[in-house]
C-alpha cells in the first residue's frame, strides 16, 4: 500500500504505538485506578510527589488505542505541575494535546482525568499535612 | 511488510474473471432492464442468467424465485418486514435466534415499535440455537421464523435441517440469512424447506452493491421500496446490472470451487488456532472448535487481560487486517450482542478479535500472524493493569482460573462504580 490509513490522527497513533511513562512507580506517593462503566476500560496512574509538585507519573491501561494514548498524554502533561494545578486538570487538555479524539472516544480522556485525580486523592489521604496545605492555598486563592 | 487480510467476513476482492464479466455492462451494455428496445432486452437476458446462477448456488427450483436488492441488509429487511406486513392479518408475532445479524435484530426492534411482538430464542455457549426453545416459541400468531445459517461473529453453523423440520411441522415460513455461509457451505433451500434465503456476492469474490433474496413462491411478502415494477413488483428501482452480472459469475465460480476453497482454508484455520493456542497464554476460542459445527473461514478469539481495539490496531500496524466485537470498536460502546448471547464474560468480550480466512491466505501468512499476535498480546499485557493484577493474585483468570483473587468483572465494577454492560 502506498498510503497508510489510520483510525486516529498521527499524534494519537504515535502515543499508542510508543506510549510515554508506561509502567508503575515502585515507591509511588499516590495511585489511582478507575474504570469506565460505559465500555469496561480500566486505567491506573501512579504519581511521585516532591516539594508539592508531581515529579514523576506512570500509567497502565486496559483499553483501546485512544485510552492508551490519553493516559500517555495525561502523564506527560501533569509532570512538573503542583498538586493544586493538577487538581484542576481537565480532560480537554488531553484532547487538545492529542490534536482531537473522535467524539465516541472523548470518554477515554475523561478516564485519564479521573485516574489522575484518584491518584492525587490517594496522595492527599496518605499525607494529611499536604492536604491541609492544599486547602490553605485554596482559601488564599479564594 | 507482509500484508495479511484476515477479515474476509467483511468483504472479499472481486475476482478478475468477475470484473471482466462486469466491465461491458458499465459502458457497452448500459441499458435499463425495463426498456423495451434492444438495449433493455440485452441486459434483461443478463439479468436472467444471473438469476439462474444464484438459484443454482442455493438449490432453488427456478430463477423466478430470485430477487435482487442492493445488499444483504436490504434483503433481510425485505424478508422480515415484507413478511410481517404481508401476514399482518394472520398474526403479529415473529421468532428469531438471539445471535442474528443487526439487520435482522434491528428490523425486529422496528417492528416491535409498530406493534408486533418478537421472541428471541437463546443459544448454547457454542452459539447453537436451542431447538426446544425455538419449538416452544412458535405460536399460532407466528408469521415468520428467522434463523441464520452461520453466525457472522463466531462462525457457528446452525442445525438448519432440524430448524426447517420444526418450521414445516408448525407450518410457519422460515427465513434463513446465509450472508456468512453462501459460497463457503453448500446450501439447499429445498432440504431446509426455507421460504426465504438471503446472501450477498461480495462475501464470495463478487462485487458490492448487490444482494440476493430467494423467495419461495408460497411465501408472502410485500414490497418495502415503492416505485416501478422491477423484480416482480417486490423491489422497485433500476437494477444494478454490472453488480448483478458480476454476482452471478461469482456465484457460479463459488459453486464450482466450493470444495477446493474449503480444502484451502480449513487447514489454515486449524494451523492458526493451534499456533495461537500454543504461543499465546490465556487465549480462548469462542464458538465451536474447528470442525463440522464451525465454518472453516472463522476464528473468534478472546485474549485475556487486554482489550480488542488495541489488538486490532497493532495487528493493522503489522499489516494484519482483523475485526473485533469489543465495545471499544463499536459506536454504541457495547460488546457484540453475539458474545453477550453466548454468555461470554464481559472481560473476555472486551478482548475479542475475529479473524476470517480466504483464498489468498497462505501457511506463511498464518505463521507470521501467530508470531506477530503473540508479540502484540505481550506488548499490550505489559501495559495492562489487569495483567499485573493477575500476576499478583489480585484478580483471577476466567479462561484458566487459579482460585486466587476476584474476577476481572468484579474488579472492573469496583473501580468504575458499577458493572459494565
Amino acid at each position: 500500500m502506498s498510503e497508510t490509513y489510520t483510525l486516529y490522527n498521527s499524534t494519537v497513533m504515535e502515543h499508542f504505538m510508543n506510549p510515554r511513562n508506561m509502567g508503575d512507580l515502585k515507591d509511588a506517593d499516590g495511585v489511582g485506578e478507575v474504570g469506565a462503566a460505559a465500555c469496561g476500560d480500566i486505567m491506573k496512574i501512579s504519581i511521585k510527589i516532591k516539594d508539592g509538585r508531581i515529579e514523576d507519573a506512570r500509567f497502565k491501561t486496559f483499553g483501546c488505542g485512544s485510552a492508551i494514548a490519553s493516559s500517555s498524554m495525561a502523564t506527560e502533561l501533569i509532570k512538573g505541575r503542583t498538586i493544586d494545578e493538577a487538581m484542576s486538570f481537565s480532560n480537554q487538555e488531553v484532547v487538545d494535546a492529542l490534536g482531537g479524539l473522535p467524539p465516541v472516544k472523548i470518554h477515554c480522556s475523561v478516564l485519564a482525568e479521573e485516574a489522575l485525580k484518584a491518584a492525587l486523592e490517594d496522595y492527599v489521604k496518605r499525607n494529611p499535612s499536604a492536604a491541609a496545605k492544599v486547602a490553605m492555598t485554596d482559601s488564599v486563592a479564594a | 511488510m507482509r500484508q495479511v487480510f484476515l477479515d474476509h467476513q467483511s468483504s472479499t476482492p472481486v475476482l478478475p474473471e468477475v470484473f471482466d464479466a462486469m466491465r461491458p455492462y458499465f459502458t457497452e451494455y448500459f441499458g435499463n432492464a425495463s426498456s423495451l428496445h434492444q438495449h433493455g432486452l440485452r441486459v434483461r437476458d443478463a439479468l436472467k442468467r444471473a438469476r439462474q446462477q444464484m438459484a443454482s448456488l442455493i438449490g432453488a427450483e427456478s430463477e423466478e424465485e430470485i430477487y435482487f436488492t442492493s445488499d444483504g441488509t436490504e434483503s433481510s429487511n425485505l424478508a422480515i418486514k415484507g413478511a410481517a406486513y404481508a401476514n399482518e392479518r394472520k398474526g403479529k408475532h415473529l421468532v428469531i435466534s438471539a445471535t442474528e445479524h443487526p439487520s435482522v435484530m434491528n428490523s425486529l426492534d422496528f417492528l416491535e415499535k409498530q406493534g408486533w411482538t418478537c421472541t428471541r430464542v437463546g443459544v448454547t455457549p457454542q452459539g447453537m440455537i436451542r431447538l426446544d426453545e425455538l419449538e416452544a416459541a412458535i405460536t399460532p400468531q407466528t408469521v415468520l421464523v428467522a434463523v441464520h445459517h452461520v453466525n457472522h461473529d463466531i462462525g457457528t453453523i446452525q442445525p438448519m435441517r432440524e430448524v426447517g423440520q420444526i418450521c414445516t411441522t408448525k407450518n410457519v415460513p422460515l427465513y434463513v440469512d446465509c450472508e456468512a455461509s453462501a459460497g463457503w457451505l453448500p446450501i439447499d433451500v429445498k432440504e431446509w424447506g426455507a421460504a426465504m434465503v438471503s446472501f450477498s456476492p461480495h462475501r464470495f469474490y463478487g462485487p458490492k452493491g448487490v444482494g440476493v433474496l430467494y423467495r419461495n413462491r408460497k411465501a408472502r411478502i410485500v414490497s418495502m421500496i415503492h416505485g416501478g415494477v422491477q423484480e416482480g413488483g417486490r423491489r422497485a428501482g433500476t437494477e444494478n446490472i454490472p453488480a448483478i452480472v458480476g454476482g452471478g459469475v461469482a456465484a457460479e465460480i463459488a459453486q464450482e470451487r466450493l470444495t477446493q476453497r474449503v480444502a484451502h482454508v480449513a487447514p489454515l484455520q486449524k494451523r492458526l488456532w493451534e499456533g495461537l493456542k500454543l504461543n499465546v497464554p490465556y487465549i480462548q476460542l469462542n464458538g465451536s472448535e474447528p470442525g463440522p459445527d464451525r465454518i472453516a473461514t472463522n476464528l473468534n478469539l478472546s485474549t485475556e487481560f487486554i482489550e480488542g481495539e488495541g489488538q486490532l490496531l497493532l495487528c493493522d500496524m503489522n499489516g494484519i487486517a482483523v475485526a473485533s466485537g469489543s465495545s471499544c470498536v463499536s459506536k454504541s460502546l457495547k460488546v457484540s450482542h453475539v458474545l453477550g448471547a453466548i454468555g461470554l464474560d464481559h472481560a473476555l468480550a472486551q478482548g475479542n478479535i475475529i479473524m476470517t480466512l480466504g483464498e489468498v491466505n497462505t501457511e506463511a501468512d498464518i505463521d507470521y500472524v501467530v508470531e506477530t499476535f503473540a508479540k502484540i498480546a505481550s506488548k499490550l499485557r505489559g501495559m495492562s493493569p489487569m495483567w499485573d493484577e493477575f500476576e499478583h493474585g489480585v484478580i483471577d483468570s476466567v479462561i484458566a482460573p487459579t482460585g486466587r483473587g476476584k474476577s476481572f468483572s468484579q474488579h472492573a465494577a469496583e473501580v468504575s462504580g458499577k458493572p459494565a454492560h
